[in-house]
């Protein structure tokens, strides 16, 4: 009988040491350890506490929402509220989220490498992020912003309320983080990969992960630099931003968005890659047209440079480089279909497993294809004008945010658990909590949808009553969401200690993280791995025929 | 990098090692080029639409200095070139002295920015409360001398680190027993400062250059 699944190097033999997590187990050693596993831990740690914090913040509005007079708090502390969400969300959770956790982990051992390039580096980058996730917390705690995650000028340098150069300054530091993990990534990609790894053999993660790691290195720095122009605008009144003396607010519009554009494809490039591998894996299939799905990883992050003024349509940007940038914006949809129809010819005869990996995939597909055509909507110049700062927008980028990202990060963390921590997690109860957010996402954001397109502005504490039914909806999809979330918190701390014991390669994968042990030793892997097979070496075929065989010999537990 | 073993233990051998920190340098001075891109922009910005008093806030500033200051920073990037050829063929002699030579030179453009400065901020031209211009919109030449300040500022700031490392190689170099683990990094360091200088290269006909009568 043929093997349903090739990996790309043979099983690593037996390592006698101990795994990354047994090494050493004082504080001192995980503060300072520079393990690429561990950081990613690290990480996963952080940003799990940055998503309670944004989350919280979401709660709080969605609570003030159910009444139209929005009688849980005041304009003033709602503005902080949404303010608090976005920036948090952004960059302390969605940007590092599978980037720093799953990434952290899994690329260098998907490239066969005992660590990335620069491990102390790696370990720099976790500190940048938490001293300025402490600023950040700090500008929260003494009184909140109220600026938007967006910072508009002159509105942030001159006459907003609170502490907004103690969140940009948060913002800039972690920014640094994210430009040394990027670096680190791109190095790592282009000198690290094991003998036999060439370019068209990397597993698609990696290639969303170095497009990713392209837009982290080439937009962050401008970020930068902007947010220090507005703080110095709002400490010492001079400046380039402010049309009083004698700057132009576009001006910052510009350099904002040529960074946040891209950073969108930062928040969703690497769920796709994390797609790319749990569909392979559970239809048993190679993914179909591997090389578009990989240069459209490059494509989407070249394109998303130049489409930044679909955010200004309605800025007194000029009308042709609104259709300029128009035009432009309906072309990333192009690389974006392509990965869409490829996953989805993925499945055509395909040996499917529906294992929980595999449902959080295929709510990424149809959650991010809702959010993708309806982008194509908001880049519509005139559709646009109508639909600028509603709900609409809310709807449509949570659901490429949250739909997307934030499914492809649970799904990966479902996927790479076994990996990560040696146990399975319950199969069960995660099945049911992936239900929970798909079905409580939908009900929380759809709703949105209607509601932008009947009007309602976004950032508003109060609105008119027609709209509280569908407001209320959005509420208590809301609540269904937030179980979702706490189910899989509770249950991977649980499977830690009780969850059964995962051995290399549970789902017999193809990916060289799965030829070694499950937690992997320190250095990962006994023996440097030669790659001798492309990375997708699945058969669906024997898949079946090994199901078909089992049914046969009527056996009860059937294992794959 | 342990003291013991040349090669860190995540790399095959020395020469991945080397490659690898090369690679790592020119995508963190691709970061650096976008981090000043955003600069330049905002000053083409305001260049273009405020030309007449740009130039004539441009014309305060001191050309001999800058043109002076353009020559040593050219010269540097010699020296540099020279003590990068001395660790690649581990001459330490040699290679002390064009470290030494490249950080005064460093030193000299800093001194002479910092004549420069101090004669701008005493004619009243520092863009804070005592700013004064008297020959066109004061806020605009304001924000010429905004610009000015921000971008030459942060120019020399990356100047300053580079004649920090600079002193630090060059002790390294006396120290250190062994001059092959200090190649690479004289290697980097030589990119790092090219690149300091080609901004430099840059900001000198923008800022001293453009549209200038006297
Ligand atoms: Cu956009």
């Amino acid at each position: 009988m043929n093997a349903i699944a090739t990996p790309q190097a043979p099983p690593q033999p037996p390592s006698h040491e101990p795994s990354y997590l047994a090494v050493e187990n004082t504080v001192r050693s995980w503060l300072l350890t520079t393990d690429h596993k561990r950081i990613g831990i690290l990480y996963m740690i952080s940003i799990t506490l940055f998503f309670l914090v944004g989350g919280a913040a979401a709660t709080l509005m969605r609570l003030n929402l159910l009444t139209p007079q929005g009688a849980l708090v005041t304009s003033t502390t709602y503005n902080k509220l949404f303010t608090i969400h976005g920036v948090i969300m952004v960059w302390f959770f969605l940007i590092p989220s599978v980037p720093t956790v799953i990434g952290n982990f899994v690329l260098p051992m998907m490239l066969g490498a005992r660590d990335v390039a620069f491990p102390r580096l790696n370990l720099a980058s976790w500190y940048l992020f938490i001293g300025g996730g402490a600023f950040a917390l700090w500008a929260i705690i003494a009184g909140g912003v109220d600026t938007g995650w967006t910072f508009y000028t002159p509105y942030s340098s001159t006459y907003a309320n609170g502490h907004v150069i103690a969140m940009a300054t948060g913002i800039f530091i972690a920014g640094f983080g994210s430009i040394a993990t990027g670096l680190n990534f791109i190095v790592t990609v282009h000198k690290m990969r094991a003998p036999g790894l060439t370019w068209h053999r990397l597993p698609l993660f990696v290639w969303s992960m170095y497009s990713t790691s392209v837009i982290l290195v080439l937009a962050t720095p401008v970020l930068a630099i902007t947010l220090v122009l507005m703080a110095l605008e709002r400490a010492f009144g001079i400046g380039i931003f402010d049309p009083a003396i004698g700057g132009d607010p576009l001006l910052f519009q510009h350099l904002f968005w040529f960074y946040s554009h891209p950073a969108v494809y930062i928040m969703i490039l690497p769920g796709m890659g994390v797609v790319s591998e749990i569909i392979a894996c559970f239809s048993r299939k190679a993914v179909f047209g591997y090389y578009f799905v990989a240069y459209s990883s490059v494509a989407i992050a070249v394109l998303g440079f130049v489409v930044w003024g679909h955010h200004m349509f309605v800025s007194s940007q000029s009308i042709y480089a609104g259709m300029v940038f128009s035009i432009l914006s309906f072309l990333v949809s192009i690389p974006s279909a392509i990965k869409v129809f490829n996953w989805t010819a993925t499945l055509y005869r395909g040996s499917i497993w529906f294992q929980t990996p595999f449902l959080y995939v295929l709510g990424f597909i149809g959650l991010f294809t809702i959010g993708g055509l309806t982008g194509l909507f908001l880049a519509a110049l005139a559709v646009d004008v109508h639909l600028t700062d509603t709900y609409f927008v809310i709807a449509h980028f949570h659901y490429i945010m949250v739909g997307g990202m934030v499914m492809a990060y649970l799904g990966g963390l479902h996927y790479w658990w076994p990996k990560i921590s040696g146990r399975m997690y319950p199969e069960l109860l995660a099945k049911l909590s992936a239900l929970f957010i798909f079905a409580g996402f939908n009900l929380t954001f759809f709703p949105q949808f209607i509601l932008g397109y009947l009007g309602m502005p976004r950032r508003y504490h109060a609105y008119a009553p027609e709209f509280q039914v569908l407001n209320v909806l959005s509420t208590a999809g809301a609540s269904i969401l937030a179980i979702g979330y706490f189910l899989p918190l509770a249950y991977f701390l649980w499977s830690l200690r009780y969850g059964k014991v995962a051995g290399p390669n549970p789902w017999q994968a193809t990916g060289l993280e799965w030829t070694t042990e499950s937690p992997p030793p320190e250095h990962n892997f006994t023996v440097v791995p030669i790659v001798t097979e492309p990375p997708y070496a699945y058969d669906p075929v024997a898949a079946e025929e090994a199901l078909a065989a089992k049914r046969e010999q009527r056996e009860p537990a059937y294992v794959r | 990098m342990s003291a013991e073993s040349p090669v860190a233990h995540q790399f095959e051998d020395a020469a991945q090692q080397r490659e690898a920190a090369t690679l790592g340098m020119w995508v963190f001075l691709a970061t650096e080029v976008l981090f000043f891109g955003a600069m330049f922009l905002g000053y083409t910005v305001y260049r273009l639409k405020y030309p007449e008093v740009f130039r004539m806030a441009s014309e305060h500033t001191i050309i001999v200095i800058g043109t002076i200051n353009t020559g040593i920073l050219l010269l540097s990037s010699f020296t540099m070139v020279l003590a990068v050829r001395a660790a690649e063929f581990k001459r330490r002699m040699a290679l002390i002295a064009f470290l030494s030579v490249t950080a005064l030179f460093g030193i000299a453009f800093l001194v002479l920015k910092g004549f420069e400065y101090a004669h701008e901020i005493n004619e009243g031209l520092f863009p804070g409360s005592h700013f004064q211009f008297t020959e066109a919109d004061p806020y605009t030449a304001r924000m010429f001398f905004y610009l000015y300040f921000l971008m030459t500022g942060v120019h020399a700031l990356h100047v300053t680190i580079g004649v920090i490392m600079l002193v630090i190689f060059a002790l390294r170099a006396m120290l250190t027993l062994k001059l092959e683990r200090l190649s690479t990094a004289v290697d980097l360091l030589g990119l790092y400062w090219h690149f300091v200088d080609i901004v430099w290269v840059f900001l000198f006909p923008l800022i001293y250059l453009v549209d200038r009568h006297s």
